[in-house]
């Protein structure tokens, strides 16, 4: 089962980095996106899939799950998705100032 | 005592809150975030004064004990960058009514500064590497906000390559702690250190310390990857350039200096060579660029990246000295890029332009501002007897006991074209004839110099003391490099 998540997980990060290398800004941040997303799922894989009691102290149990992949990638999950969407106005404004989505356009050493 | 420690962290939280409120009424929001600033560096004083004359401070959250909960560690090194940090944020605020148009300030500038200032503490104080990454999240969104105040069109354009750039090596961070994770089974920087040395496959380990690495070296703007810099810091406004330059990229280098000394010291043969031929490169392409450009600003912003360069050669040569060198030339850069990123504000306010060639005699209206600047670009430069020098001396001495002389000399060669693109800002923009279209607005000139002439002169005291500071900051070195202390203090062992 690892096995099978790490590849997913790879695949989103190569899909990802294509994306990230695309010129449209839409792309991009498609493109990041899926980076997070491979990063999230290879955090939750690296601890090993378990199947077991929450980890709670109790009785008559001696599998538990980690917990503490679990904690993380909700953190990771909440901080991505607020530069999300962060960075999707930000795509937009740029959009709109400069007349163009075109990262090739968005070049230049001029500094106001 | 131990509960205390967190109010570096808070304190500027609560205050991002209070003050977003109100942002419209700019008295009180100013009135109220110089206050709170000052209150933060007296604070942030008396625990830097509380730890360096007792012990560190461990605060276990949730009374969870280390490495179950997330710990908060105050020891000296992190509570002398705190310090330095609040100090030159204070700095800022009080440069910012001048600097900024009103505009600019009503969309939040207090808040998003308080959010930097939390989560810059946050990171130098933490003792968990997930941790570690939430306020590198916590500053760079803040950073975000502050980099496209102004909402112009090249601001905007400049903006997004930072974001994406930043994003992409946090997603790098959180894959790392996955890696750190799998292989050790922790997160807390204590318990990491510890584990490490019982690992028997190094080479993993070697491997994930390069991806960190990489991690890191994004955010300090590292030979080769800090291209992002320089377009990026010189667009947004003086005073937030000078938060950026000042605090941003070292807490890159702090994270490097920390998880280089403390749990990545299995095979400092491999690690530690790589950031000494680093350190050449990021000093030597670093000076190329400011010599490069005739934008003022842009000049400045290219010499963060030498300085960069000269922290990481102390990392690299992992001696007690060149330590010492690094933590002195890092507390120092951070005061004196404050202050010079605030003259250069004042310049370019005062001359009216940026660019080098169209400004001339400025000293001639304004001497204030031309001495200070002049005396900036020698601290900068590290020229006896101000606190560069002490620094550099440090780090060369370092340098000559390892025999690494090929970076010693790299390094000497650099200090030079520093001074050498620091001279041609005062010979061409400051001497000669006065300029027309000089700006008359002497009040507001005075009020953007004076804050940097507060910095400038802790720089000077830093190099003119120096006999009174480096005790402590050999003593410093000696806990970085002393890994035992730091682990059973966190640890409780």
């Amino acid at each position: 089962m690892e096995i099978i998540m790490t590849v997913l997980a790879s695949i989103l990060f190569a899909t990802g980095i294509y994306n990230l290398l695309q010129k449209q800004l839409l792309r991009i941040v498609i493109g990041t996106v899926l980076v997070s997303h491979g990063a999230h799922l290879f955090l939750l894989t690296m601890s090993q899939l378990k199947r077991g009691a929450p980890p709670l102290v109790v009785d008559g149990v001696t599998q538990y799950t980690d917990p503490l992949p679990q904690a993380l990638i909700l953190t990771a999950i909440v901080i991505s998705f607020g530069v999300t969407s962060f960075l999707l106005v930000l795509a937009y404004r740029t959009y709109t100032l400069n007349k163009t989505d075109n990262m090739e356009e968005l070049r230049g050493s001029e500094h106001e | 005592m131990n509960n205390l420690i967190v109010l570096p962290i808070i304190l500027p939280l609560v205050a991002s809150v209070i003050v977003a409120f109100f942002p419209k009424k700019l008295n009180i929001a100013r009135k109220f975030s110089q206050i709170t600033s000052v209150l933060l560096t007296a604070v942030a004083a008396y625990l830097a004064w509380y730890v360096f004359t007792n012990e560190t401070v461990v605060m276990q959250s949730g009374g969870w004990d280390a490495p179950f909960g997330i710990s908060i560690v105050g020891d000296s090194l992190s509570m002398l960058l705190v310090l330095t940090s609040s100090i030159v944020g204070t700095a800022a605020i009080f440069y910012a009514p001048s600097a900024l148009e009103e505009q600019q300030e009503k969309f939040y500038f207090y808040t998003f500064y308080f959010l930097l200032i939390s989560g810059v503490s946050g990171a130098f104080m933490t003792g968990d590497l997930f941790n570690l990454f939430v306020f590198f999240e916590v500053l760079l969104m803040a950073s975000y906000g502050l980099i496209v105040l102004g909402n112009g069109k090249i601001q905007l354009r400049e903006s997004f390559k930072y974001v994406l750039f930043n994003l992409f090596s946090s997603m790098l961070f959180v894959t790392s702690v996955a890696f750190i994770y799998a292989i050790t089974g922790t997160v807390n920087l204590a318990h990491l250190a510890e584990r490490v040395g019982e690992i028997e496959e190094q080479g993993i380990l070697t491997t994930v310390a390069i991806v960190l690495f990489f991690v890191f070296a994004v955010k300090a703007a590292i030979f080769p990857l800090y291209y992002w810099l320089p377009n990026s810091y010189v667009v947004p406004n003086p005073v937030v350039s000078a938060l950026f330059g000042a605090l941003l990229t070292k807490v890159g280098i702090y994270s490097i200096l920390r998880v280089f000394t403390l749990i990545f010291v299995h095979d400092t043969g491999v690690t530690h060579q790589i950031f000494i031929w680093l350190a050449m490169l990021t000093m030597l392409f670093g000076v190329i660029g400011a010599l490069s450009t005739n934008n003022v600003k842009l000049i400045i912003t290219y010499n963060i990246i030498p300085a960069i360069g000269f922290m990481l050669m102390g990392v690299g040569l992992f001696t007690e000295t060149a330590i010492a060198g690094s933590v002195y030339y890092l507390m120092h850069d951070m005061v004196i890029k404050g202050a010079l990123f605030f003259f250069i504000g004042a310049l370019i306010v005062a001359a009216g332009t940026k660019d080098l060639t169209k400004m001339t005699g400025v000293i001639q209206k304004y001497p204030l501002l031309g001495w200070l600047f002049f005396i900036a670009s020698l601290v900068l430069a590290g020229v006896p007897p101000f606190s560069g020098f002490i620094g550099k001396l440090l780090l060369l001495q370092g340098g000559l006991d390892q025999e690494e002389f090929l970076l010693v000399i790299v390094a000497l060669v650099s200090s030079l074209l520093i001074l050498f693109s620091m001279m041609r800002i005062f010979i061409r923009g400051f001497w000669g004839e006065l300029m027309e279209g000089i700006s008359d607005n002497r009040k507001r000139v005075r009020n953007l110099t004076i804050p940097g002439l507060v910095l400038l002169s802790i720089s000077v005291y830093l190099g003119i003391a120096a006999e009174s500071v480096y005790p402590h900051i050999e003593a410093i070195a000696n806990m970085l490099l002393d890994r035992t202390e730091y682990i059973s203090t966190v640890l409780k062992e």
